[in-house]
């Protein structure tokens, strides 16, 4: 029985209730119906030819630096390494696409976006080799340690570009997640806080198919992960992730509006992971080849180049010196990640407070002497 | 082709080496099996079988709807679950790692155990949440935790800890069949420790809450549970040749909390070491110590020591053996029972 059926309600017209008016309008909040793309279309005669050499030769590297990590785990250097080949257009323009004043809150998998920003190879590489949570002083680099657990570094990057913007500062922070990670709730409270508060925040999904073995369409039912802006007042943008230019251009405005006090935006990019989820999964438990292969023809490396040699703006030589370049950092990384890190065990109680309590000072002693007579008897077993 | 007598063999359940992962599977399949109402769910739990493979094969034999991959969503599972238990479902949900249900904390104390006593018994929770947990296979930051403490200390859980292939198998399927909630902390290094072990006639285990004797001894019983236990049996072997007799006990669940068995054993021996890998500090073995000091005073010889984890954040992999407490720290432990022992 609807309203109109009550008896005696026949003269009633439902209106909206009196308090009702839109917040925001959706209709600019929408993102397109289908990825933004630049490369292989008009829009790429627009982009600045430095700026697509660039990435092309980051693209390179990153692809180089994604392999060799993954040989290391097999030599047993790294104690695992989730790789992001195939990802790279978006860790290279997420990390581009900043000032230096910016902020980088990148996931586990973004080794190659904090390296791009500038971060030593190795010292990104700590967190998984093992030797250190996180090897690098975050203010320095300003960015913040690679976050294993899921979507936790959002909110962190809405408050810390909330601060700077009391304070003055035209900080923009760019904030990393992957498709998996929208699920989570703290995605959706960063999400409204950052729109609430017009925070200067972007948020880059990384939509590369899978969480783990889980697909996309078991992870939400909404049209879109852009899709999921709407509902918190902030554009939602869809962008080809293998499309460097795109990336760069759509993250470019982002930022742009956020330091110009826009507020936040949240920028789904559409990917593919080639490899599996870490080099300890088994990816063909729950995807199959011809999938994978789809995506090889639609390379992020291959697009780029495409474009570039198309237009003559890059020939064999210059792939030759952009690979080159690429072997001389593996070839360094190799090198470095040979050698056995110095730890000093004493390091584990040195930075759990400012100060050390009592009990850390005597749990640090009593290691210490275990230490002594564990190097004494492995001395004496020497001098035997 | 196989031979009568193989089959045979077979339906009679011969032992055969079955690991702690393969046990806590079969234990999931059989629960499954026999109670249409219980569900697994979680993160990758369906077609990749969860990644220790203790849910392989679920969702292909009870298909989706009993085994399912939920969204990644640690608090949107756990909180799934009690409102799947409200409606009569036995849910068991995985946790990935230690870590990763933190941010479901919320619904774990604030409803999952304590339904039962909001709704003045009415409204039993039969959920057993399943946590990969503790150190010792050189895991990156946040897979490693202990995290024990944080769920001894809710009143209205279950606190359940296998140690062997056996008990895997036969406190998981009692966790499953509790009305109550259970945290089933899986002690992750003992995932591939093998025991001759038949998943058609399992051996019968004592059920929840009481403690089992592993090893008899006479002159200091060590209290322990968990990933702690193979440490414990191999340092009561390595003290006989100190002329130390030692008994170990393995709680199996820290709540209920079996203080007949741990208290029999200290009254026994006069001494006790608590080993356990999470912190000391505000840690199990504070409680446990207090609780033995409690029954067993005139009976100590030796104040009751604790032989735990560092008071600090889980190392990194390369450094985690320091922290971790192995044979030589229980080994010195008991040598400081020693003092009161000569006299
Ligand atoms: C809170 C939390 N739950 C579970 C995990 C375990 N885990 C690590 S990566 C991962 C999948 C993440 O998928 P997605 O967000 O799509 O990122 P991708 O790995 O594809 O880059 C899971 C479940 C975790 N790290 N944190």
């Amino acid at each position: 029985m609807t309203v109109q059926e009550l008896p005696g309600a026949a003269a009633y017209r439902p209106t909206p209730p009196p308090a009702w008016k839109p917040l925001t309008d959706p209709a600019p909040l929408l993102p397109d119906p289908e990825p933004y793309r630049v490369l292989g279309t008009d829009a790429a005669a627009d982009v600045d030819p430095e700026l697509l050499l660039r990435l092309y030769g980051e693209l390179v590297r990153g692809r180089r630096y994604n392999t060799q990590a993954t040989a290391l785990t097999k030599q047993g250097r790294l104690a695992v390494y989730p790789s992001s080949t195939g990802q790279e257009a978006c860790e290279i323009a997420a990390a581009l696409v900043l000032e230096e004043r910016d902020w980088l809150f990148p996931s586990y998998r973004d080794t190659l976006a904090a390296v791009a920003r500038g971060l030593d190879p190795v010292e990104a590489l700590t967190l998984l080799r093992g030797d250190r949570h996180t090897g690098y002083d975050p203010r320095e680099h300003r960015i913040a340690p690679l976050c294993t657990p899921l979507a936790t570094q959002l909110p962190h990057a809405v408050g810390l570009a909330h601060a700077a913007r009391l304070k003055g500062d035209d900080v923009v922070a760019l904030a990393m997640v992957g498709d998996g990670g929208t699920s989570e709730g703290d995605f959706h409270e960063a999400l409204n806080f950052a729109a609430v508060w017009r925070a200067p925040v972007v948020f880059l999904v990384q939509n590369n198919g899978f969480a783990i073995s889980v697909p996309l369409a078991k992870q939400t039912a909404a049209p879109s992960l852009a899709h999921k802006a709407v509902g918190y007042g902030m554009p939602g943008r869809l962008v080809d992730g293998n499309d460097a230019a795109a990336v760069h251009q759509v993250l470019g405005e982002a930022v742009a509006r956020a330091r110009r006090g826009g507020g936040p935006t949240l920028v789904e990019a559409v990917t593919y992971r080639m490899e599996a989820h870490t080099n300890a999964d088994d990816a063909t438990r729950y995807r199959v080849d011809s999938e994978v292969e789809a995506w090889r023809a639609h390379d992020p490396i291959r697009l780029l180049e495409r474009e570039l040699t198309g237009r003559g703006l890059l020939d064999e030589d210059g792939i030759g010196t952009v690979r080159e370049a690429a072997e001389r950092m593996a070839a360094g990384l190799r090198e470095q990640m040979n050698a056995d890190p110095v730890l000093d065990p004493m390091d584990l109680f040195a930075h759990v407070y400012e100060e050390q309590t009592e009990q850390l000072r005597e749990q640090a002693a009593r290691l210490r002497v275990e230490l002594d007579a564990e190097h004494g008897e492995s001395g004496a077993e020497e001098g035997r | 082709m196989t031979t009568v007598a193989t089959m045979a063999g077979e339906r009679a359940g011969t032992a055969k080496p079955a690991t702690m992962a393969q046990a806590l599977g079969r234990a999931l399949r059989d629960s499954m099996a026999e109670d249409p109402t219980v569900h697994v769910l979680g993160e990758d739990v369906g077609t990749l079988g969860g990644v220790f493979r203790v849910t392989d094969g679920l969702a292909k034999e009870f298909g989706d709807d009993r085994c399912t991959d939920t969204p990644l969503a640690e608090a949107g599972i756990l909180g799934a679950a009690v409102g799947m238990a409200m409606y009569g479902l036995r849910p068991v949900v995985e946790m990935q790692f230690d870590a990763f249900a933190y941010p479901a904390f919320e619904q774990l104390i604030s409803h999952v155990a304590k339904m039962r006593n909001r709704t003045r018994g009415a409204m039993p929770l039969p959920i057993t949440v399943r946590v990969p947990y503790g150190g010792g296979i050189g895991g990156v930051e946040h897979h490693s935790d202990s995290s024990e403490a944080y769920y001894m200390a809710t009143p209205g859980l279950h606190v359940v800890m296998p140690a062997t292939v056996e008990d895997a198998y036969g406190l998981l399927r009692e966790s499953i069949a509790s009305d109550d909630p259970v945290v089933f902390l899986e002690p992750k290094r003992l995932y591939w420790s093998k025991a001759a072990w038949s998943p058609d006639a399992p051996a019968a285990v004592e059920p929840i809450g009481r403690a089992v004797v592993r090893r008899s001894g006479r002159s200091a019983t060590l209290i322990t549970y968990g990933p702690s236990l193979p440490v414990c049996m191999e340092a009561a072997e390595a003290a006989t040749a100190e002329g130390w007799d030692l008994e170990v006990v393995d709680l199996r669940s820290l709540v209920p909390f079996d203080d007949e068995t741990v208290a029999a054993s200290v009254r026994r021996t006069g001494r006790a070491v608590v080993v356990h890998e999470s912190s000391g500090f505000g840690g199990p073995g504070g409680e446990i110590a207090a609780r033995v000091t409690e029954r067993c005073f005139h009976h100590l010889e030796a104040p009751v020591l604790r032989v735990a984890g560092f008071d600090i954040p889980y190392p990194p992999p390369m450094q985690e053996r320091h922290h971790l407490p192995g044979v030589d720290r229980v080994l010195d432990a008991v040598a400081r029972l020693q003092w009161e022992a000569d006299n």
